[in-house]
């Protein structure tokens, strides 16, 4: 049993570390903010996500686990705001007066 | 299995780290924004990683509060381009991915 | 053993390079962020060296609080102009910066290489002394029961702190609301977050300076997650900071104090010297000083980023 627990810890632990290493290649090979963007929010969700899922059967204690698992789900509120915040602030110009009904309205309220 | 957690915690830094060429070389602010956000998720991971190969007590404590606090780089940076212009995206913020304020 | 060392070497590499680059930097924003991840790795080195309460405090800290008035400041100072630009400083002076740090590193690593080995330390002693004051965390014991004085000293200095920066505000702005925080009170993401993540934060603070006692955590590093989600809740526009003419803000801030002196003063006839704690009653003692204590240093620490206060109806004025 032990030997099974150790075996989904070792896979998914790298699979996760997998997703932080594609995570980092997209912010360092994509063209421009927003795909960047886009390539980190990969490791932020599934990357951490996998390395949880993969620590959890190495904890013994109930509360180690709702540590664990609080600590993705903060990272992923986190994350996705974060990545709202930045995407708002760095779309260009342009695009606002598409969406919004007149010039002189602010970029960051939708 | 400390062994391997303790690699793994070693590899996701390094990865997370090279990102950090992204803090170097810009072009804008908001992509180095996203390599500290990046390397804080990859410090999260690596904390948790090394916590439980070490089995130090608080380093889980210790990740809680770096997820919680992870999202202040971006709000601090958005309070920064509302002030360079009232209203209206930032000029210097927006030409994130064109710009070349810092040639190398 | 391969593995912890390779780690180590890792993040020694790491910080070393992230620190010249950071006297490198071009841009004051690319060094402040720079900043950042060094403070993030530093915490990592923290953890290695098995002092998660020093980490505790740096991310504490690091990522929330001085995070957020670095980026401001370099970002109020030229929003995307380089040093050179606005004359902070020029080649030759950033070097003898460079150079003066390194000189002062040097030192530091000297004083630790020439250290009479085993080093003098206190720590059998605090040891040996831990189960008197009734906790189980050491740093938590020196802190609070060994060194009560430099805590209550370090904690007192904050309002001197606030008090200076206060007194930086024109006399027609006395009396109103501090003002240096940025209103986005209309941006959807950030209403979200200032909504959803203070309760959380509320709860990690608690937690934070409950298991003080016995863990890695404490006051300090509580008071700093409070007041970032009070930052957060004021920058969101879902709250506005006291005015500075406020009697119920001004006695929160100094109720911490007030109830370490007051202990403390206590101790002179109940235990035979100031600041000493009755053995029986050490632990709550301590316990109570460190909740009053939390919610002073994390009303100054959140005053101390809203900055001095403006009249009513003025703002921020947008910056050139």
């Amino acid at each position: 049993m032990s030997l099974t627990l150790d075996l989904f810890t070792v896979a998914a632990v790298s699979l996760g570390a997998v997703f932080f290493l594609a995570g980092t290649l997209g912010l360092l090979r994509f063209p421009d903010t927003l795909s960047r963007l886009h390539a980190l929010t990969k490791a932020d969700n599934l990357g951490l996500g996998l390395v949880v899922l993969g620590l959890l059967p190495q904890v013994a204690s109930p509360l180690g686990w709702i540590g664990l698992i609080a600590v993705w789900l903060l990272a992923l509120l986190s994350g996705a705001t974060a990545g709202q915040l930045l995407a708002g602030a760095v779309r260009p110009p342009e695009w606002a007066r598409l969406t919004a009904p007149g010039p002189g309205k602010d970029t960051a309220d939708d | 299995m400390n062994e391997f957690l303790l690699a793994a915690a070693g590899f996701v830094l390094v990865t997370v780290a090279l990102g950090l060429i992204r803090i170097l070389r810009g072009p804008g602010d908001a992509d180095r924004i996203l390599a500290a956000q990046l390397l804080g998720t990859g410090g999260v991971a690596a904390m948790l990683l090394l916590g439980v190969a070490t089995g130090l007590p608080g380093v889980t404590d210790l990740a809680l509060l770096l997820a919680l606090l992870a999202a202040f780089a971006a709000v601090a940076f958005v309070a920064g381009s509302g002030r360079g212009a009232a209203g209206g995206a930032t000029p210097g913020v927006a030409e994130g991915g064109t710009g070349g304020e810092e040639p190398e | 053993m391969t593995s912890a060392l390779a780690v180590d070497a890792v993040l020694a590499l790491l910080i070393f390079g992230l620190a010249l680059w950071i006297n490198a930097a071009r841009t004051a924003y690319g060094a402040a962020l720079g900043f950042m991840a060094y403070g993030l790795l530093l915490a990592l080195v923290w953890v290695r060296l098995a002092a998660v309460d020093v980490a505790l405090t740096e991310v504490a800290l690091g990522a929330g609080l001085t995070g957020f008035l670095l980026l401001g400041a370099a970002a109020r100072l030229a929003p995307d102009a380089s040093f050179d630009a606005v004359g902070v400083s020029g080649k030759g002076s950033r070097f003898l910066i460079a150079l003066l740090c390194a000189v002062v590193a040097v030192g530091l690593a000297a004083v630790v290489l020439v250290l009479p080995d085993p080093a003098p330390t206190l720590a059998p002693l605090v040891h040996a002394n831990l189960a008197r004051t009734g906790v189980g965390n050491p740093v938590t014991g020196v802190l609070m029961a060994h060194r009560a004085v430099d805590t209550l000293l370090e904690t007192l200095v904050l309002i001197p702190a606030l008090i200076g920066i206060w007194s930086l505000s024109s006399d027609p702005d006395w009396g109103g609301r501090p003002g240096s925080l940025p209103d986005l009170s209309s941006n959807g993401p950030l209403t979200l977050l200032a909504q959803v993540l203070p309760p959380f934060g509320i709860l990690v603070a608690i937690h934070l300076v409950w298991v003080g006692a016995e863990d890695p955590g404490g006051k300090f590093q509580g008071a700093a997650v409070l007041a970032a989600m009070w930052v957060l809740v004021l920058v969101a526009g879902l709250g506005r900071a006291p005015r500075v003419t406020s009697q119920a803000s001004r006695l929160l801030l100094v109720l911490g104090p007030l109830v370490f002196v007051g202990i403390g003063i206590a101790g002179v006839w109940l235990a035979g010297a100031f600041l000493a704690y009755p053995e029986e009653w050490a632990k709550p003692l301590i316990l109570a000083i460190e909740a009053a204590l939390t919610l002073s240093v994390a009303l100054v620490l959140g005053l101390l980023l809203a900055g001095p206060p403006v009249a009513d109806g003025g703002g921020v004025e947008p910056r050139p």
